[in-house]
């Protein structure tokens, strides 16, 4: 018996005759019962089976039965459940062969006591009530992550953490060169989207040489900083949180543990380190792009020479603004790395758990950036650098 | 379904099938022919190109030379629409399942029938429970994968493998990383399905005890001379067969050299 189920066309429709014999139900099955064709209804069966005085057995007649596939099986298995609820003596000798032993098969091991689910439904406010400790525990899990990774940087320090050298080294070029091209393209429109937007405003009062001040001091105190850490929280902290959400999925963290590796100093510290390391060159670079955006804007616009637009660059930056751009994008890259690492390693062992670790990480990546941004900004400004 | 498989019409027809991964070349020249209802036994040290071999015969790979036909029709030959039709009378169980784990099962088994029939979803939530039944996985249909032991998995994969009822049944490896116990029920399954069904399946290994219970008909690949050493029945080739490195293969290394 071949089983087919895309060769519908030129079959023969299945009929089903129900009939009663000497007491017993007997049904006479004709034509090819496959999945994908129109089966007749086994209600009729059903009621037969309800009926008073109850049918002492149910036979089978299948000499005319084509071709048939799962979808006689399943519906034999249901005629035989009913049959069974009812005690009704389920007489498959006029089966085909392979139906039978294909019936007693999924009979065969009985359902796990307890293992079939219901779905519930929370009601409204147990949902809220338990997304708040959810958010209150993991909370609990970033900061106590932050711990484990203060001491594990303790122990890179003072050389006691195991990890790969040639791994740090890749982490800084896949953290820092590699993430040059974008960072080039975003920070030159920032520039450039500032000097329009301060263009168009300063020279109504015939302040526009005032641009190159405003682009300046904003793209090297403020923008250079939070756009190099959104870049990198959605470029870095999220392949950290996919690379290491994809070892825990494969055991592959287990394996280090076992080997008297810790996880944190071999998977994390490298991270977090070529990450903190590269971020301030990147910011000062963004932050350089920027300010040429914002000059080609400027030079277009205002009625100025370059000499003087430089001048006016120049002029209007002191060092402290540069060292509170750099304390800022260290913060940011640690959050960033930080975050990405401890979604990863707090992953679920699916394939939809990497993703919604990785989601998790660029939007707690970059909540943190904007949040420490605000609480460093005010910090400087209240200190008076 | 025929019993008498010594003359049963030829399912798969392999001829003068070579493999390569660009210019490194797996197996060349395989010509073999599994007929209906055999059990099909791809046998082979490890490293030979079992897995690639099956990966050829299910379309996930395209041969460097010959072809593989089905009912006599070339699968390679044939153009894309007709080869996306072919392979859905195939069922294949991955080696470790490959269930998707964000499906529940009765998902699992329920995404073929969703997208290649017109049932409706108690209709398909019936047959899903109904092939999950037959693995022994009855009342597991809401689990996740990841809440199920590796031996529940590949029945698992096996209940989804069987979904649209498919001609041919794949499986790579499938006793592997299985207890002998789960693995001997897994056999037996699979021969009960192959006796019921009618089902001709393939199936890569190299555990001797599947091979000898389960398999009337076979290959074996060679890694050193990059071809087929040997096809027929496991329990003759042991037996009689002139090679040594196939007699040794199926002795566990006890062969005697006959010279």
């Amino acid at each position: 018996m071949a089983i087919r189920h895309d060769t519908v066309e030129g079959a023969h429709a299945a009929s089903l005759r129900v009939e009663r014999v000497d007491g017993a139900l007997h049904l006479t099955l004709a034509g090819d019962w496959l999945v994908n064709a129109a089966l007749p209804p086994i209600e009729e069966v059903r009621s037969a089976l309800a009926q008073t005085p109850k049918p002492n057995a149910i036979t089978f007649d299948a000499t005319d039965l084509g071709r048939w596939d799962s979808g006689l099986v399943t519906r034999l298995i249901d005629i035989y459940r009913d049959a069974q609820a009812r005690s009704i003596t389920f007489d498959d000798s006029g089966l085909p062969d392979g139906a039978r032993r294909l019936i007693a098969l999924a009979f065969a091991v009985k359902p796990r006591e307890g293992a079939a689910r219901t779905q519930k439904t929370t009601p409204f406010l147990q949902k809220v009530g338990e997304s708040a400790q959810e958010l209150w525990r993991s909370a609990v899990d970033f900061v106590t992550f932050i711990g484990e990774a203060t001491l594990s940087v303790g122990r890179f320090a003072t050389g006691r953490a195991k990890y790969l050298k040639s791994d740090v080294l890749q982490h800084i070029e896949e953290a820092g060169a590699n993430a040059l091209p974008i960072v080039s393209l975003i920070s030159v429109l920032i520039g450039m989207i500032f000097a329009f937007v301060g263009v168009t405003q300063l020279r109504e009062f015939g302040a526009g040489i005032y641009t190159a001040n405003l682009v300046a001091v904003a793209m090297i105190r403020e923008m250079g900083p939070i756009m190099t850490a959104i870049i990198m929280a959605g470029r870095t902290g999220a392949a950290y949180a996919a690379e290491i959400g994809t070892m825990k999925v494969n055991e592959e963290i287990d394996a280090l543990t076992t080997l008297g590796i810790n996880p944190i100093d071999f998977l994390v510290t490298p991270r977090m380190l070529a990450l903190v390391l590269m971020i301030p060159a990147l910011t000062m670079y963004s932050s350089l792009m920027g300010i040429i955006g914002g000059a080609i804007v400027g030079l277009s616009m205002v009625d100025a020479s370059f000499v003087q637009y430089a001048q006016q660059t120049i002029s209007a930056v002191r060092l402290g603004d540069l060292f509170t751009g750099l304390l800022m994008c260290i913060v940011f890259g640690a959050l960033v790395a930080l975050a990405g690492c401890q979604q990863g390693i707090a992953c679920g062992t699916s394939a939809m758990a990497v993703g919604q670790a990785t989601t998790r990480a660029v939007v707690m990546g970059i909540v943190l950036i904007v949040v420490s941004a605000s609480v460093l900004t005010i910090i400087f400004i209240n200190l008076g650098i | 379904m025929s019993d008498a498989r010594g003359n049963a019409e030829a399912h798969i027809e392999v001829r003068d099938l070579s493999m390569s991964y660009g210019d490194f070349v797996i197996q060349k020249n395989l010509t073999f022919t599994v007929r209906r209802g055999d059990i099909f036994i791809i046998m082979g040290g490890s490293g030979c190109g079992k897995s690639t071999l099956l990966k050829v015969m299910i379309g996930l790979k395209s041969p460097s030379a010959g072809d593989v036909s089905y009912e006599s029709e070339a699968f390679w030959a044939a153009g894309i629409e007709r080869q996306e039709d072919l392979k859905r009378k195939f069922g294949t169980l991955f080696q470790s399942g490959a269930l998707w784990s964000g499906m529940t099962l009765a998902e699992n088994v329920a995404l073929p029938l969703k997208q290649y029939t017109k049932l409706s979803d108690a209709e398909i939530r019936e047959l899903c429970a109904y092939k999950l039944a037959l693995v022994g996985l009855a009342g597991f249909e809401d689990f996740y994968p990841s809440e199920i032991s590796g031996g529940m998995k590949k029945r698992a994969g096996l209940a989804r493998a069987m979904a649209m009822d498919p001609d041919i049944l794949f499986f790579d490896e499938p006793s592997a990383g299985l207890d002998p116990i789960s693995a001997k029920l897994l056999d037996d399954l699979i021969l009960e399905l192959r006796d019921s069904l009618g089902t001709t399946v393939v199936i890569v290994t190299h555990e001797l005890a599947s091979i000898f219970s389960i398999g009337n008909n076979s290959v074996f690949l060679d890694p050193v001379t990059k071809t087929q050493l040997a096809t027929g029945d496991p329990k003759e080739l042991r037996d009689h067969s002139p090679n040594f490195v196939v007699r040794n293969f199926l002795m566990r290394g006890t062969a005697e050299p006959v010279d």
